[in-house]
């Protein structure tokens, strides 16, 4: 039951700075905890993030095994029209999630 | 002079050291103990990690389970109406077990009940997230436990167990949670150990957990052998310390450190 939180403002004024905030349900498996009977626990994580604006790339992390479960991250960018945020997250085991918000820019 | 002074003083605290209760008006969340960026992580939902299980607890309660076929919602309809408030009145007596039982344990006895499904094992991610998704719904609702008659032996239990010293370091809960609340072990705050937040995000586990997963810490913390999760023990306890911190608002679901 992978789910998102996103926050981004509705409105914003031309040339603003807006805080994109984004938060990401994952386990962020390190791979190298072991269970008690020895075996390693592999390794599942969020390996890359990425934020487009209308089709442009505006921001991208890549993510390693010591960020903690649950990814928060924020960032700030400009904005110069109305338009919609696109995230993505890729990592481990197939891992794909998709999230999405729009803003209006007065 | 100094020494003196010291000893007076030290004097003085051993003679208080036995369950000195907190009053009313010193009670304090544990909310209050941490720092500005764990609190502001708490503040808001698009940065409270425990929203995530919240939003996991909203799928599940319109998923239909078990052989009855049947979701929360079908018998309880919008959580957001008829939730309110109900975590704020738990652990409560049920009639049937002759005990109480937490929210867990009540989410647990609708499935098996009315559900006719297998129950969730506790700290699984269902159950933190049907338990995170109602209480949630009491979000500001003063805590109302114990209120119940029938339930005053149950607390007078909890209330033994708290005050009982156990364990290889032979502390009762109400050594540090009573007495030493307004001190720090290795660090960290001690803190008086209401119970607001639960289930809570702890960024120590990197999850949510429940009030039992977080007693039985303790309890391993003071070297004692903890009780097993769904134990009476363990639900007294809870019990005591909700009826406790009775009148505190629900802050569910709460980040601590």
């Amino acid at each position: 039951m992978p789910s998102a939180l996103i926050n981004v403002p509705k409105k914003a004024k031309r040339g603003d700075i807006i805080e994109i905030k984004t938060l990401m349900s994952h386990i962020m498996e390190t791979g190298y905890r072991h269970t008690a009977s020895g075996d390693v626990v592999p390794r599942d994580i969020i390996t890359s993030f990425t934020c487009r604006f209308n089709g442009t790339e505006v921001f991208r992390a890549d993510l390693f095994p010591a960020i903690a479960a649950n990814p928060f991250i924020t960032f700030f960018t400009t904005v110069t029209e109305s338009g919609k945020f696109e995230f993505e997250w890729i990592g481990d085991k197939g891992f794909s999630e998709t999230a999405q918000a729009s803003i209006t820019v007065e | 002079m100094k020494i003196a002074l010291c000893i007076a003083f030290v004097t003085t605290m051993a003679s208080v050291a036995f369950a000195t209760e907190i009053p009313q008006s010193e009670r304090r969340s544990g909310y209050s103990f941490m720092s500005a960026d764990t609190k502001a992580m708490q503040d808001e939902d698009t940065a409270n990690p425990g929203m995530l299980f919240v939003l996991d607890g909203e799928t599940l309660w319109k998923r239909k389970a078990g052989s009855a076929d049947k979701a929360c919602a079908d018998c309880h309809n919008d959580a957001r109406v008829s939730m309110k408030g109900i975590a704020a009145h738990y652990p409560a007596f049920e009639k049937a077990l002759g005990r109480p039982v937490d929210l867990e344990g009540r989410i647990n006895l609708c499935r098996t009940n009315h559900q006719q499904a297998s129950p969730f094992a506790y700290e699984s991610r269902e159950l933190l997230a049907l338990s995170a998704y109602v209480a949630q719904q009491s979000r500001g609702v003063p805590i109302a436990a114990g209120d119940d008659p029938e339930l005053a032996p149950f607390v007078e239990k909890g209330r033994e167990l708290f005050m009982q010293r156990q364990g290889q370091l032979n502390l009762g809960c109400t050594n540090c949670h009573d007495d030493n609340w307004d001190k720090k072990l290795a660090g960290s705050a001690i803190t008086q150990g209401q119970p607001t937040g639960y289930p809570l995000y702890r960024l120590e586990w990197q999850s949510l957990g429940s009030l039992q997963r977080r007693l039985r810490a303790c309890i391993t913390g003071i070297r004692a052998q903890a009780y097993d999760y769904g134990s009476p023990e363990l639900v007294e306890l809870e019990l005591y310390l909700k009826s406790r911190a009775r009148g505190m608002p629900i802050e569910t679901p709460a980040v601590r450190p």
